[in-house]
């Protein structure tokens, strides 16, 4: 069980920079409102898998990173990502045996709690932006799901089979 | 909640999950609070950024390598058209400088004998805009200048053709710059055809800024050119903001609605200058930048 822990951190580490990376590559201006939520997908994939691991401590870490890079106010997507790992790590053992739809779902419920509370802090702190678009990155999220899921597990197997 | 435990992970020591949960997002409003009052958390959001740097950097990489491969491979004989077509732009722009040298110190002289002092801007420096996208409804961007570079808060940015924005965040190593058509940003122009002065609003649109605080008599017409002020202290007096494109004046409002198309290409720029405006009182040294370059 040791073993399995440690080799997850080099792959965990990994997607989640690359997530912070595709967060902030440039993307014609046409689409960038339709970008997906990397980090918080990373997130709720580790925090499902190894929920030691990945904790409540490194999603605030992550968000307090995020915020620094997109310039938002700091502690709005920290809390956001926080609320989003504290639910899945609270629901981790019932989500994780859910068929893939299912869990597909449950991760539209939790970009959407994340989209709301940005959108909430936004609101509070007078830079409100309603439009549509704002929700679009939500379902794209929980449509990626599947595939997200697929690639992680794959690449925790060859990792740990390799170690 | 000891059912909830995971099993897989090493056992809690510790506060439990909730507690956890609870305490961090304490922060997370705290944190939230500070930082809406400004300049409260400069220091955190400083070591933030040095540890997000290499994000941004490699994000950058492609581009920057794109870039260089670009220059690296461009032809001969495209590079020595543009370097003819440079040359005399070079020797076109010097003669107007000298021009402009000595109306410069004309004009110091006579400010000094008003016993008024020119703001001047004085230095400047290239900076490239890092190529990451911000938030995608604001119209800001980072800039790879930084407190290092002396760059400050308010700090103006320019490009070839007029005002792009102004810096609102320095780091130690790149800035964040608000564009002049965010719908957060507001200019003092005035027009230069006949010097009314008023203010240009962003719209969020990148070739529209909209001027809300015309009367309905106020003389202004598409055409117009509109040049900052230099009132509110921000951007140097004298840069071209945008040209005037609609005017539409209503009997039953008050206020005419007038937008303007900005000067500088501020969807395509990639690099921006930076500006430092000094007090200069004048008489003689003028502007030590333009007194060197006709040579």
């Amino acid at each position: 069980m040791r073993a399995r822990e440690s080799s997850d951190s080099l792959p965990a580490w990994g997607s989640v920079l690359c997530a912070l990376a595709l967060a902030i590559i440039p993307l014609p201006s046409l689409i960038s409102a339709f970008r997906p939520d990397w980090v918080v997908l990373v997130v709720i994939y580790w925090s499902l898998m190894t929920p030691g691991r990945l904790g409540l401590f490194s999603a605030f870490f992550l968000g307090l990173l995020l915020d620094t890079l997109s310039g938002a106010l700091l502690g709005q997507h920290a809390l956001a990502l926080l609320v989003v790992s504290y639910v899945v790590q609270r629901f981790h053992l019932r989500i994780r045996v859910f068929p893939i739809w299912q869990m597909s779902m449950t991760v539209l419920a939790l970009l959407a709690i994340y989209q709301f509370l940005l959108f909430w802090v936004d609101g509070v702190a007078g830079r409100t932006v309603t439009t549509a678009e704002r929700w679009a990155p939500v379902m794209i999220g929980a449509a990626l799901w599947p595939f997200l899921l697929l690639l992680l597990e794959n690449i925790r197997e060859d990792v740990s089979a390799r170690v | 909640m000891s059912a909830q435990r995971p099993i897989t992970g090493r056992p809690f020591r510790g506060p439990s999950l909730g507690v956890r949960f609870f305490l961090l997002s304490l922060v997370c409003l705290s944190l939230m609070v500070l930082d809406s009052r400004e300049s409260h958390l400069t220091r955190i959001r400083q070591g933030l950024s040095l540890v997000a740097y290499p994000i941004r950097a490699v994000v950058d990489l492609p581009f920057f390598a794109w870039r260089w491969a670009d220059r690296a491979m461009t032809e001969r004989g495209k590079l020595l058209n543009e370097n003819d077509r440079l040359r005399r732009e070079q020797l076109d722009l010097n003669v107007r400088l000298q021009r402009l040298a000595a109306l410069e110190s004309e004009n110091a002289r006579l400010r000094a004998m008003m016993e008024a002092s020119a703001r001047v801007a004085d230095r400047m420096l290239v900076a490239e805009i890092l190529s990451v996208d911000l938030d995608p409804y604001r119209h800001r961007f980072a800039i790879n200048r930084g407190l290092e570079d002396e760059v400050y808060v308010g700090q103006a940015l320019l490009d070839a053709n007029g005002v792009v924005g102004q810096v609102v965040r320095a780091e130690p190593l790149v800035a964040e710059a608000v564009l002049i058509n965010d719908a957060d940003h507001a200019l003092p122009v005035t027009v230069n055809r006949n010097g009314l002065r008023t203010i240009a609003v962003g719209t969020g649109e990148s070739d529209r800024l909209s001027l809300p605080y015309l009367t309905n008599n106020a003389d202004i017409q598409p055409g117009d050119l509109l040049v900052s002020s230099g009132l509110g202290g921000a951007f140097p007096a004298g840069y071209p903001v945008g040209t005037v494109v609609s005017v539409d004046r209503r009997p039953g409002l008050p206020f005419a609605r007038v937008s303007a198309r900005p000067a500088a290409a501020l969807a395509r720029a990639r690099e921006v200058l930076l500006i430092w405006q000094e007090e200069s009182d004048g008489l003689g040294e003028g502007n030590p930048s333009l007194a060197e370059a006709p040579r």
